[in-house]
């Protein structure tokens, strides 16, 4: 009952400074010293290196001082308790958050070891190459076909049509679509059940060959089944592409993830291989999160 | 006593019936223990009391106020002297209103016939029976009714549900004078226009191409024989609300592209209600505007290339009521082009889609079916738009599409044709109930493929 209590108190009056106390049985550990993770947060070969990133909305700290490095081809997991600040650092990796006056982003970020945020930097150019899925599925009010070809028909990437039903065909089968829509691509895409309709949104994300898919709980919205075979494709995917990936289901993040990134109210608490984060994790936040005590 | 001064007697009973009836349920409430043993709120109570009591009564009062000038009138008309009884319905009031005016005093009673004067003095003594008998009834009505609904007052009454079916009905009826109006105005339309028809064939209307409708008042008086073929009016309301879509379609539809999706909040914060403003600007305001600035500049500039100009143009008519409904179709464009969810613009721009793009590409055709709702009722206000064509655009009916030419609308006829001396059924009159009837079908038809468009609109997110 007590341990209950403190845990409860310390999630709630969490104060804004550098160092956080958790549960009284963990005193000395379970404190997040600002900028520091513990595991392995960095890579031998980055597709993204990340440092000292910090993001504000207007006032507010929602991210503070994290730095990573996302592996070339690796799926990554982003775990950690609502509001910790995952989906923000996500939309950081392909500038989704432009679109929200109030949010500035501050820090080292580079795709490539080039500046994602340089003002000279095309955005259009960064979103092509970095894909996203969203949490919940959203295809445009167009037909299947229409949907997948929207993205190579704005980058210019079919020079005939021809060219550009080849690339709808494969990304479908990449997102193992094909089978199910083959006869009716002209049907309208909102039509389609939800698992379809994102795995849809998973095909138009890659049909414009990205080298790296952000996805936003992509299966929050899904049943298991559709869950299921949307867990299979990323598996499949992640051969040939980078793919970040944030959840709220551990099982999911240990079922596909190679590393998994634990986020505790804007901090960056623990980077490490997924098998290790769900056997023994190093920190004592991690711990009781994976545990259930909160999130 | 008057019937204003009854009705207000009516409603100060009908407040005492309320407080007499929340007194009681809570009287009948202590002693079980408090008004959580009433079925209902003691409100409910009141309220119910206030019902019966007004109800009856203001029902009493409102038949009696419509039925007593008639039944009076029969009663005096009846006992005017066999030879005076009117024979056609002309004559009747002709009678009437020459027996009212001697019983208001406005004509004296020695300048009339003595059954009239004697007819008179009837009208007004059963004047005043008349709201002697009305205001007591209306009195009794109220007392009783009310005290009826108070004493039936128990704890175990469902207050509540009365009192809700009750006001459930009386919206209804609300909403019933809505459309019985409309009903009304449709067939006192539609009975003048089959008289129309009458007089004036379904070919010279629908086809004819010259309109002129002065025809004579009198046999002895020297006049055209008149035209009424509609199709220039037509052609004008036409050739002017396509001027005004032309310009408030794409005014509006680019002014609420950029509200929606490029301005920050303090700019739309100020430019939204400002456009919004100029659909409550008077149209008269606006009709002075266009016949006494935008005419003459159109004119003049058109003399100035060389081009013969109307100074009362299809023009400046058309322009300037395209400005007056900029508002209609940019605040609604405005509002499905932000009704899309937020998720379609983060898909589209998450593809690598500029934000132009993703307007043109994935917004516009998500938000068309709303945006061509609004376009559809901007353009039934257009063609139903009167005061700034009486003002702008003339009355001369030519039959043309060139916009610096002078036309006329369907409006500006009825306009025309109503005001001033007319004979009521002469076809010149009836011509006006046609052109209305043609009028609000045509407008008819657009609002219901305006509202079936946005109903489809409206389905497609859920």
């Amino acid at each position: 009952m007590n341990t209950m209590n403190t845990t409860v108190t310390s999630e709630t009056d969490m104060p804004e400074e550098k160092t956080i106390p958790v549960a009284d049985e963990q005193p000395a550990e379970a404190k997040i010293e600002e900028g520091t993770t513990v595991g392995h947060p960095f890579s031998d070969d980055p597709k993204f290196k990340l440092r000292n990133v910090e993001v504000f909305y207007g006032e507010d700290r929602a991210i503070k001082n994290i730095s990573l490095d996302i592996g070339r081809n690796e799926v990554i997991a982003f775990i950690g308790p609502s509001g910790c600040g995952k989906s923000t650092f996500l939309r950081c990796l392909n500038r989704m958050n432009d679109s929200i006056d109030i949010c500035r982003v501050k820090g080292g970020l580079e795709l490539d070891d080039e500046d994602i945020y340089d003002s000279r930097r095309d955005v259009v150019e960064l979103r092509a190459r970095v894909g996203m899925v969203f949490q919940k599925p959203n295809p445009f009010p167009k037909s299947i076909y229409d949907n997948v070809a929207y993205g190579p028909r704005i980058h210019g990437l079919a020079n005939r049509k021809s060219d550009l039903d080849d690339i709808v065909e494969n990304s479908l089968r990449k997102a193992g679509l094909w089978e199910e829509v083959k006869d009716r691509l002209d049907a309208t895409a909102t039509g389609m059940s939800g698992g379809q309709q994102q795995r849809l949104c998973i095909a138009r994300a890659i049909a414009v060959s990205p080298e790296v898919v952000l996805m936003d709980e992509p299966c929050s919205a899904l049943d298991p089944i559709a869950t299921a075979r949307v867990e299979e494709l990323i598996a499949e995917l992640s051969e040939s592409y980078t793919i970040v990936i944030v959840t709220h289901s551990m099982q999911q993040a240990a079922r596909v993830s190679n590393r998994t990134a634990y986020f505790h109210l804007g901090h960056l608490v623990e980077v490490n291989e997924t098998s290790k984060v769900f056997t023994s994790p190093e920190h004592p936040l991690t711990e009781s999160y994976i545990t259930g005590r909160f999130g | 006593m008057q019937a204003a001064n009854l009705m207000l007697l009516v409603i100060a009973f009908i407040v005492v019936a309320y407080g007499l009836g929340y007194a009681r349920s809570r009287s009948l409430a202590m002693p079980l223990g408090g008004i959580r043993h009433l079925k209902s709120l003691p409100f409910y109570y009141g309220a119910r009391a206030a019902l019966w009591c007004g109800i009856p009564a203001l029902v009493v009062l409102g038949l009696w106020a419509a039925f007593q000038g008639k039944v009076i009138q029969t009663l005096v008309v009846g006992s005017l002297p066999p030879e005076m009884i009117p024979a056609s319905p002309g004559e009747a009031s002709l009678l009437l209103s020459k027996i009212s005016n001697v019983a208001s005093g406005a004509l004296p009673s020695n300048f009339v016939e003595a059954p009239i004067a004697e007819a008179a003095d009837r009208l007004q003594a059963l004047r005043e029976q008349s709201r002697l008998y009305m205001s007591i009834l209306v009195v009794a009505v109220a007392v009783l009714a009310g005290f009826l609904g108070w004493i039936r007052i128990r704890p175990r009454l469902n207050a509540r549900s009365q009192v809700e079916t009750t006001l459930k009905w009386i919206f209804f009826s609300c909403a019933a004078l809505a459309i019985l109006t409309t009903l009304g105005i449709i067939f006192s339309v539609a009975f003048e226009t089959v008289r129309f028809f009458h007089k004036i064939s379904f070919l010279e209307f629908f086809f004819g191409t010259q309109w002129s409708p002065q025809t004579a008042l009198r046999a002895d008086q020297v006049a055209a024989e008149g035209a009424f073929g509609m199709v220039p009016l037509f052609t004008g309301t036409l050739l002017i609300s396509a001027i005004a879509m032309l310009v408030a379609v794409p005014v509006g539809l680019l002014s609420a592209i950029y509200l929606s999706e490029y301005a920050n909040k303090k700019v739309r914060g100020i430019v939204k209600p400002l456009l919004e403003m100029l659909a409550g600007i008077p149209t008269v305001v606006y009709g002075f505007f266009a016949a006494l600035t935008v005419a003459p500049f159109i004119s003049n500039l058109a003399d100035s290339i060389g081009i013969d100009a109307s100074s009362q143009s299809a023009l400046a008519a058309g322009g300037v009521m395209g400005i007056m409904i900029i508002p209609f179709v940019s605040s609604l464009s405005d509002d499905v082009i932000n009704a899309v969810p937020q998720t379609l613009r983060d898909g589209s721009l998450a593809l690598g889609a500029t934000q132009s793009e993703t307007m043109k590409k994935v917004i516009f055709p998500a938000a068309l079916p709303g945006i061509m709702g609004g376009v559809l009722l901007a353009c039934s206000r257009a063609i139903g738009e009167t005061m700034i064509v009486v003002m702008a655009a003339g009355l001369a009916a030519n039959l043309t599409a060139n916009p610096l030419d002078s036309v006329t609308t369907v409006t500006v006829q009825i306009v025309t044709l109503l005001t001033g001396d007319q004979e009521f059924d002469s076809a010149k009159t009836l011509a006006a109930f046609a052109l209305g009837a043609m009028l609000f079908l045509a407008t008819l038809v657009l609002n219901i493929v305006a509202l079936k468009i946005v109903r489809k609109y409206r389905e497609q997110y859920d």
